[in-house]
C-alpha cells in the first residue's frame, strides 16, 4: 500500500513574535518545526505500512529549508521526501497550494500508485485545515477529516473504517481507496527514532521540483496570482480598557480576600447550587 | 466570473439528527446584520432527511429565505453528498457569502464546496463586517497561532466564504410566527453509487467536560508548571463547583485533555465567572474567552497580555494565592450554604 503524506513546515507559534511597531511576525524569533500534527500523520502512515507494505512518500512546499522538515519525516520512517520549490509559488492561499500540491501528487502518481493520502488536522501556522479536503476534491477521492483512529484497511478490496472525531462524540465511516484522511493528534503518539531512522534522515536528500517538473501547470491557479483571498489588514489584538489591578501593596492574603468577596458578590453563582453540592 | 450576478447572505444550517446546531441560529444573527447593509435576502441552506420542518425556525431566527433538500443520502453529513448538494446551490443561486460554522462537520463541507466552486475561505473567523460599497466581505480572525488579528478578504471570486466559531455569535431574539420562503431542491445521487458510508454514530450521553455550559470556569495557563500546579487550580475548581478550562501549553504538556482546551483552537466559552491562573493572554487563548462575563486574572508579570482582556487583575504567584483563595471560598462558602439550610457536605 503506497501512503501520501502531505507536510508542512510550520514556524512554531507558541515561540513567535510580533512586532509592535510594523504589526509583522518576526519570524527569525521562531524555529521552524515539521507541522505537530503531520508528524502524527507520517506516524500513522508508518505504522500502516509496517502492516501492509509498500511505501511511504512525503510531499511538501515551501522554501528550500522546508526540506528539514522532510528529513525529519524520514526520521520518523518515511521512505521518501519531496518539496515543491519556487518562487511562483509563493504567496499561496489554501485553495492555490491545494493546487499546487495535486500537481505534484499527478506527477507522483504517475511514477507509483496512491492508495491512500494522509494530512494533518491543520497546520499550527494558519489553524485552517482546509488544504486537504481541497486536495482531496481535486484528486476526486473522499476526504475523511478529524480521524482520530484508523479502525480497519482492507488494501485488497480497497476498503478502509475510520474514526472522525466530531462533537460530542465520534462517527465510524467506512470510504473506498483511495481517500483523503486528515489526522487528530489522538490517533497515535510519535514514537522516539530508531537509530537507523536517525542516520539515514542525516543523509538524505529530498527531491526538489520546481513549477518546470511538473506537467500541465495552469500558472494563473499558483501562487498569489492563483489565491482568491488575500489579506486586508493586521492589527494587535483588541486592548480594552484593561483590568482593575487588585494590589493591596502585594499582600497576598488581602488580594485573596478581595478576590473571594468579588466573587461572592455574585450571588447567584453560589445559591441556586447550594443544594447540589 | 461575473460576480455581478451574486447576491444575498448564505449560511449553512447544520443539524443532527434533526435538531438544529446552535451555531447556525447565531450564524443567521451575524447574517441578517449583513443581509440588511447589501439589502438581500438572508438564507438557510438546510440538508439532511426529514428536516423541512426545522425551517420555520429558521424564519423565526432571521432567515427570509431556506433552500432545503430532503433526501435519504443526506440523513446524516458526508463529504461526498453535502459538497455535491451545496455546490449544485451555489451555481444554480449564486449567493455573494457564504457562512458556515466551524464544527468539525461544518469546516469539512467548507474546505470541499470552497475547491468545488473554486472560490476563497477564511477559516474560524471571529469578526464579520461588510464594505457596502464595494460588496466586499470583511471576515477576521485570530492569525498564526493567535498572534496577531487579521481581515481577510477575497475580492475577485464569489461567493465570499467563511467559517465562524460557534459562540461567538449571537442569536437573534426568535420572532414567532415569522415567516418565509422555503425552496425545495433535489439531489441526484444514489446511495449505491457512493464511495462513503457512515456506519455509525456515537455521541457521548453526557460530556465529560462541558466546558460550553459552564458558569465558572478556572483555567490553567503555562504558569501553573506541572501537575502539582495544575492539581491546585482543580482544587480551586472543585471547591467552587466550576469546570477546569487549560490554554494551548498546558494541553499540549500533556497536563489535562484537548476537552479542557479553551481558545482558537479549543471551545469558545462565555461563563458568568472566568478565573485566569498563569495564563500569558495570547490571542489564540482569549479569542475563546473575552466574552466571558467577569475575568479575574491572575499572574506573576503585571505586562502578560491577559490583563487587558480581564475585568479584575492580580500581580501575584499563583503557588502561593490559589490556595489561599481555596482555603477562604472553602470557607465562605461552607457558612453560606449552612446559613440556607442545606448541610456542606
Amino acid at each position: 500500500m503506497n501512503i501520501l503524506v502531505c507536510i508542512k513546515q510550520v514556524p512554531d507559534t507558541k515561540i513567535i513574535k510580533v512586532n509592535p511597531k510594523t504589526n509583522t511576525l518576526d519570524r527569525s524569533s521562531a524555529p521552524a518545526i515539521l507541522n505537530p500534527y503531520d508528524a502524527h500523520a507520517v506516524e500513522e502512515a508508518v505504522r500502516l505500512k509496517k502492516i501492509h507494505g509498500g511505501k511511504v512518500v512525503v510531499l511538501s512546499m515551501g522554501p528550500p529549508q522546508a526540506k528539514e522538515a522532510i528529513k525529519k519525516c524520514v526520521e520518523i520512517g518515511a521512505d521518501e521526501g519531496y518539496l515543491i520549490s519556487d518562487r511562483r509559488f509563493a504567496g499561496a492561499d489554501t485553495l492555490a497550494t491545494s493546487y499546487a500540491l495535486y500537481k505534484a501528487i499527478q506527477k507522483l502518481m504517475d511514477e507509483d500508485g496512491i492508495d491512500l493520502v494522509l494530512c494533518g488536522k491543520h497546520a499550527i501556522d494558519g489553524d485552517t485545515g482546509q488544504v486537504g479536503p481541497g486536495i482531496a476534491r481535486r484528486m476526486e477521492i473522499p476526504p475523511l477529516t478529524n480521524v482520530i483512529k484508523v479502525e480497519e484497511v482492507d488494501p485488497a478490496e480497497k476498503m478502509i473504517k475510520v474514526r472522525r472525531k466530531i462533537e460530542n462524540g465520534y462517527e465510524i465511516i467506512q470510504s473506498t481507496l483511495p481517500c483523503l484522511l486528515t489526522v487528530e493528534k489522538e490517533i497515535n503518539e510519535v514514537a522516539y527514532s530508531p537509530l537507523p531512522n536517525m542516520l539515514r534522515a542525516a543523509r538524505y536528500n529530498p527531491i526538489v521540483w520546481t513549477v518546470d517538473d511538473l506537467k500541465d501547470v495552469d500558472m494563473k491557479q499558483l501562487g498569489l496570482k492563483g489565491s482568491p483571498t488575500i489579506v486586508g489588514k493586521m492589527w494587535p489584538p483588541a486592548k480594552s480598557d484593561g483590568a482593575q489591578m487588585l494590589d493591596d501593596e502585594g499582600d497576598v492574603k488581602k488580594q485573596a480576600e478581595k478576590i473571594v468577596s468579588l466573587v461572592l458578590e455574585k450571588r447567584e453563582l453560589f445559591e441556586a447550587k447550594g443544594g447540589e453540592r | 466570473m461575473n460576480i455581478e450576478e451574486y447576491r444575498g447572505v448564505w449560511v449553512f444550517i447544520e443539524q443532527r439528527d434533526g435538531q438544529l446546531v446552535d451555531v447556525g441560529l447565531e450564524l443567521l444573527g451575524a447574517g441578517r446584520d449583513l443581509a440588511d447593509k447589501l439589502e438581500v435576502d438572508l438564507c438557510g441552506i438546510l440538508l439532511g432527511h426529514h428536516v423541512k420542518e426545522l425551517s420555520n425556525e429558521l424564519f423565526e431566527y432571521g432567515a427570509d429565505k431556506v433552500y432545503v433538500i430532503d433526501d435519504p443520502v443526506l440523513a446524516n453529513y458526508r463529504t461526498e453528498t453535502y459538497m455535491k448538494a451545496v455546490g449544485d446551490l451555489v451555481r444554480k443561486y449564486k449567493p455573494e457569502i457564504f457562512v458556515y460554522g466551524a464544527t468539525a462537520n461544518g469546516k469539512d463541507l467548507a474546505s470541499a464546496v470552497a475547491t468545488e466552486v473554486m472560490t476563497g475561505l477564511t477559516a474560524d473567523t471571529t469578526i464579520l463586517d461588510v464594505d457596502v460599497e464595494k460588496r466586499l466581505f470583511e471576515a477576521s480572525r485570530p492569525a498564526f497561532g493567535g498572534n496577531i488579528m487579521a481581515t481577510i478578504l477575497c475580492k475577485k471570486h464569489r461567493p465570499q466564504m467563511a467559517t465562524v466559531r460557534p459562540k461567538v455569535m449571537k442569536k437573534l431574539e426568535p420572532q414567532p410566527g415569522r415567516q418565509g420562503e422555503i425552496i425545495e431542491e433535489t439531489i441526484d445521487l444514489k446511495e449505491d453509487d457512493l464511495r462513503t458510508k457512515v456506519l455509525e454514530i456515537v455521541r457521548n450521553a453526557k460530556k465529560a467536560v462541558n466546558l460550553e455550559d459552564a458558569d465558572i470556569i478556572v483555567a490553567a495557563g503555562k504558569g501553573i508548571k506541572d501537575e502539582k500546579g495544575f492539581k491546585m487550580v482543580e482544587a480551586l475548581a472543585d471547591v467552587l463547583n466550576a469546570t477546569v478550562g487549560a490554554s494551548r501549553d498546558v494541553v499540549e504538556a500533556g497536563l489535562c485533555g484537548h476537552d479542557h482546551q479553551v481558545g482558537q483552537t479549543g471551545v469558545t466559552v462565555t461563563p458568568k465567572l472566568y478565573f485566569a491562573i498563569g495564563i500569558s493572554g495570547a490571542v489564540q487563548h482569549t479569542v475563546g474567552m473575552a466574552n466571558s462575563e467577569t475575568i479575574i486574572a491572575i499572574n506573576t508579570d503585571p505586562d502578560a497580555a491577559i490583563f487587558n482582556v480581564s475585568h479584575y487583575g492580580v500581580v501575584a504567584d499563583a503557588f502561593e494565592i490559589v490556595p489561599l483563595l481555596t482555603e477562604e471560598f472553602r470557607k465562605a462558602l461552607q457558612v453560606k450554604t449552612e446559613e440556607g439550610g442545606v448541610a456542606h457536605v
